[in-house]
């Protein structure tokens, strides 16, 4: 017993290390998106209120830039709006108007970050102000992310730049549809993957949500298809895709969620039957 | 010596928010992502316990970790580095009573430093790459990602002994 006991002390820097080698491996296998570690990230309230202090700061000099994607973003939105009205006239036409189904969160992004192996953001809306784990985020480009973690006033959002997920996507021409997964290098570009070498694949062809989860709504844009290869021994074709939003620009998202379509249902019921 | 503990407390203060609010936002194609954090492993002092420099590297690696939503992978890296560092300062011949000192550039020399800081980054930065990819897929990339980074983390340590250390 007295040896085993020098023993440990004689060690006890290498035994130390072991555990804290141990430990940080531990925390870094169990954490996936079915074992969150709740508090260790960035939507908690200190590190988050320090980013979003800083960002605050950091975000008075991007003003200019802010603006005019701002004003970028409302032209196009009053065309559409033009482009709506115009159809609506025609009574034959009948379309869902987003804002039926979904709930739609404004939202700031106090962090972000592209270079790592699995990229998150940091948001400034939380629990508080309605948002829930799984929810999507979008931005005026297209899909962004989905949220993981929620604290009171943040949230963080797994990025579409994370090989941890992948979303289903759709090619708008033949609505083949397959995961398109990020390969951790360049954050201008992803992967669509499983599609067949039937399918004719064209360069310059949008790729949009494909509407299957309930995550994000159909024809989201995701981007673009830059390039087709064929490499023998290969199931599938590789395609790389340009994706339509620009990650190292964010700044302000939205989170939205499909509000839920049972509820909507009985609630038509219950006004209907007065 | 409560001076200097108040010192070091600076230091790790100092090295977090550095490195979560400007190192983290570099980037080259994904290539070069410094991580100047590790300054405040380099300047402990050359008589802290061995296993003191084990529980501080574990406790800046996982802060770190808690900004970049990464837990466990930066808190691995750090505490490898500790754990070697006792090895590297074996390498100067320092006097008993000197060894309450900082093994700063100013205190050791430029060749001594250059050789030890340089020598624990590229150990720091090529173990976090390999454990954050975690597996040996694209090896000379991350080997690549590893040098490109440790490089100019060493560079910006450099930098910082001569802005600290003014005279």
């Amino acid at each position: 017993m007295k040896s085993l006991l020098n023993f440990l002390i004689k060690y006890h820097v290498f035994f130390l290390f072991l555990i804290l080698e141990i430990f940080s491996i531990t925390l870094i296998v169990r954490f996936n998106r079915f074992h969150r570690v709740s508090f260790l990230n960035s939507s908690n309230v200190v590190s988050a209120s320090i980013l979003d202090k800083y960002q605050g700061v950091v975000d008075y000099f991007q003003l200019k830039r802010i603006n005019e994607l701002l004003a970028d973003e409302n032209a196009r939105l009053r065309n559409d709006l033009q482009n709506l009205q115009l159809e609506s006239m025609d009574a034959s036409i009948e379309y869902d108007s987003i804002g039926e189904h979904f709930i739609v969160v404004p939202a700031k992004v106090i962090r972000n970050s592209v270079n790592k192996q699995h990229n998150y953001l940091t948001l400034n809306k939380g629990a508080k102000h309605g948002v829930k784990p799984d929810m999507g985020v979008v931005c005026a480009d297209g899909v962004v992310g989905v949220v993981l973690n929620v604290s009171e006033n943040y949230s963080t959002v797994l990025s579409v730049l994370n090989g941890r997920w992948a979303i289903n996507a759709k090619l708008k021409q033949s609505n083949q549809f397959g995961p398109l997964k990020w390969d951790g290098n360049n954050p201008m570009y992803a992967y669509l993957e499983e599609i067949p070498y039937h399918v004719r694949v064209l360069v310059d062809e949008s790729v949009v949500s494909s509407g299957f989860s309930s995550i994000f709504p159909e024809g989201l844009s995701i981007g673009k298809v830059e390039e087709v290869a064929h490499s023998p021994g290969e199931t599938f074709q590789t395609i790389k895709i340009r994706l339509s939003v620009d990650f190292r620009t964010l700044f302000y998202v939205q989170v939205i969620a499909q509000v839920d379509k049972n509820e909507r249902i009985e609630l038509e019921n219950v006004t209907g039957n007065e | 010596m409560s001076k200097n503990i108040i010192w070091h407390i600076g230091l790790f203060v100092f090295s977090v928010l550095i490195q979560v609010l400007f190192m983290d936002n570099i980037q080259f194609y994904s290539l070069v992502n410094p991580y100047f954090y590790v300054l405040f492993i380099l300047l402990l002092p050359i008589n802290t316990p061995r296993y003191l420099l084990l529980i501080l590297g574990f406790a800046l690696g996982l802060t770190i970790d808690v900004f970049a939503n990464t837990p466990g992978i930066h808190a691995s890296a750090t505490v490898f580095m500790a754990f070697l560092r006792p090895f590297m300062i074996n390498t100067a011949n320092i006097d008993e009573q000197e060894k309450t000192i900082s093994p700063t550039i100013m205190n050791m020399g430029v060749g001594w430093f250059i050789k030890y800081s340089l020598v624990l980054i590229l150990f720091h930065h090529t173990f976090l790459f390999f454990v954050e990819i975690f597996s040996f897929h694209s090896f000379l990339n991350t080997i690549l990602r590893s040098v490109l980074s440790g490089l100019f983390t060493f560079v910006l340590i450099l930098l910082s002994q001569f802005i600290i250390y003014r005279k």
